[in-house]
């Protein structure tokens, strides 16, 4: 039973106690689209991806995944997914080889289908040469490659990926995307992936949904979602106090969304180089210098802070504000 | 696909029982304690040679030494029905291991939930009561070969057993035996399981597991007969399970038994299923979160 789309949210919220860790969210995720959930740590994306894969029960509104309700019929929905956890499952205790036959035998895959997929699972991952080594031994590329390949010993429709980079080296981090897209191509295998590496949401996603707070922002392709930002983007830093700068540009006509963005001044403008002359006049004029000035198209970065008020590296660096967050997450959860 | 509920119960059993035979180390640790306590307590504890030491003499009294041992195992049989007590504490010990087999069932679920096997688990179309039932059976397996060997141990130490058994008897006594095991570990092991079903806390777990152990094996009739205990002990010891084991196990083996058989077998299935059952219906509700 096909549908019109693999994945349809609607309206699905989580609440852990007094936090609403997914906020009454909407999307649809099309077959054989690479559909990317881009956040930072502690957006909503994991949890999103839990109810979408009936690990955890929505606390209000439901999804269809694969066209069956994740609610209501979530045995039906377990045949036709893959998951790959943002932790590591695989039983370290047990070889690759186990760990594959032993999810096929979980989806009552006959023994020696199962033999085969796995042999060809594991070539596709380029494992075959650690197929009989006990998994603890694995390096951390090597495991995020085993999980890809159990997530997908039963040939799901849609494969849902929950941060499959995280913690890897940047090489690594091409050959998952590498492989990730194989899929695509050849299996035509419908993708979902969270990721909160932006680069990546840029060049691998067809299609990509900002969350932030649990919260959808918006959803496009990358190329409309940077084409919805608008010209480039100007950064300045100025000596002495940046609100009288800003008070000056917002005078300027062409110049929009003039804002102090962590100590530097951003707005828009059609076109930058062009606008920079002008700018560096006007300012001196109000005896204002300016220190440094930066003209960027718009990046997937630039896309996120236009949509979030926030840059998403920064999050990157508040390791413990996001801790902290998990902490009160896993207390209300109990 | 995904028909067939066995077919994953099997999967999952087998995955804990591959872990087990390929570490012996486990099973020997495991089978340490009960080896300590036949091989130390039981052939330590005599209580034969208590009495019959033959140092006993009574001052104004000359008794010879033949009625104080025959008075001695007057004493012995009206307590412990045999004169034997390292064969009352043998018998004992097949259903302990059992037990300590099964507490440990509950940490094996803490660990998949720690180290994310569980939430690969959970996305399989595998039934929820088969990541418990997995867990169950392995346990009743694991017991079954421990109780194995610690019942060949115990008879190369010495115990003895009815010798009005015919081989075929016998036979079918080690069937009844091992049918009792196989409920206590039913039933115990979907007890702990069902306790660390929410738990990803293994210390708190073997907190849990620490607290019941002591208290279940002094309350029960493994090491003295219940009618030693003071009054306030009794119904722990009746309703403890480990009881009803023993009994059977004596009963069959040594061919003492304190109540009837049909009913401790009656007592067993029924603790059996109850807490399998729990264990099946909660694991539905709680295994996964939310």
């Amino acid at each position: 039973m096909l549908g019109d789309s693999a994945i349809k949210a609607i309206n699905l919220t989580k609440r852990y106690g007094p936090i609403l860790a997914v906020d009454h969210i909407n999307f649809e995720v099309k077959y054989g689209e690479v559909f990317g959930f881009l956040g930072p740590n502690g957006a909503g994306k994991t949890t999103t991806i839990k109810m979408l894969t009936t690990v955890t029960r929505p606390t209000e509104g439901t999804a269809l995944v694969g066209g069956y309700d994740v609610v209501k019929q979530p045995a039906k929905v377990r045949e036709v997914i893959g998951v790959v956890p943002q932790d590591f499952t695989s039983d370290e205790d047990l070889t690759g080889w186990e760990n594959l036959m032993m999810i096929a035998g979980l989806y009552g895959i006959p023994k020696r289908e199962a033999k085969e997929r796995a042999a060809e699972l594991l070539d596709l991952v380029e494992l075959s040469h650690a197929a009989d080594r006990k998994v603890e031994t694995y390096s951390g590329g090597m495991r995020r490659r085993l999980e890809i390949a159990m997530g997908l010993i039963n040939r799901p429709r849609i494969l849902f990926l929950d941060e499959p980079t995280l913690g890897l080296d940047a090489q690594t981090r091409a050959a998952i995307w590498s492989y990730v897209f194989k899929l695509k191509e050849q299996l035509g295998t419908t993708i979902f992936v969270t990721t909160h590496y932006l680069e990546e949401a840029d060049q691998y996603c067809d299609r990509i949904a900002i969350i932030d707070h649990g919260r959808i922002l918006a959803i496009g392709t990358p190329r409309d979602l940077k084409k919805t930002v608008g010209g480039d983007v100007v950064m300045l830093q100025v000596a002495g106090n940046p609100e009288a700068a800003v008070k000056v540009l917002q005078s300027i006509d062409g110049l929009s969304d003039v804002r102090i963005v962590e100590g530097f001044i951003r707005f828009k403008v059609n076109d930058g180089s062009k606008a920079a002359p002008l700018i560096f006049d006007v300012l001196s004029k109000a005896g204002i210098r300016v220190t440094s000035i930066a003209i960027k198209e718009p990046s997937m970065d630039e896309v996120f802070m236009e949509y979030t008020g926030h840059s998403l590296r920064d999050e990157w660096g508040s390791r413990e504000e996001v801790m902290a967050m998990r902490r009160i997450v896993r207390t209300a959860r109990r | 696909m995904a028909s067939n509920p066995l077919h994953g119960l099997w999967t999952l059993t087998n995955r804990e029982l591959k872990k087990w035979y390929k570490a012996p180390v486990v099973l020997i640790v495991t089978l340490i304690q009960p080896i300590v306590w036949l091989a130390f307590f039981g052939k330590s504890m005599n209580m034969a040679s208590i009495f019959t030491n033959g140092s006993i003499n009574i001052p104004g009294l000359n008794i010879p030494k033949q009625i104080i041992d025959q008075i001695a195992q007057a004493y012995l049989k009206s307590t412990f029905g045999t004169t034997d007590y390292f064969s009352f504490l043998a018998a004992s010990m097949v259903a302990q291991i059992t037990f300590f087999t099964a507490m440990n069932s509950g940490m094996s679920i803490v660990w998949d939930r720690r180290l994310g096997v569980l939430d690969k688990l959970l996305t399989t179309p595998v039934p929820r009561g088969s990541i418990i039932m997995g867990k169950v059976l392995n346990s009743v397996l694991r017991s079954l070969a421990q109780a194995t060997i610690v019942l060949i141990i115990a008879t190369l130490l010495g115990m003895k057993f009815n010798t009005s058994l015919t081989p075929l008897g016998f036979a079918l006594s080690i069937v009844g035996v091992y049918a009792a095991l196989t409920l206590l570990a039913l039933g115990f092991s979907a007890l702990y399981l069902t306790l660390a079903l929410r738990s990803t806390n293994w210390q708190s777990q073997m907190a849990i597991i620490n607290l019941l152990n002591m208290p279940l094996m002094f309350a029960s009739n493994s090491f003295y007969p219940i009618k030693m205990m003071p009054w306030w002990l009794r119904p722990v010891a009746y309703i403890n399970p480990l009881t009803y084991v023993n009994d059977i196990t004596r009963g069959l083996l040594l061919g003492i038994s304190a109540f009837s058989i049909p009913m401790d077998f009656f007592y067993l299935a029924l603790f059996a299923m109850i807490f399998s059952t729990m264990g099946i219906v909660l694991s539905w509700r709680f295994l996964s979160e939310g």
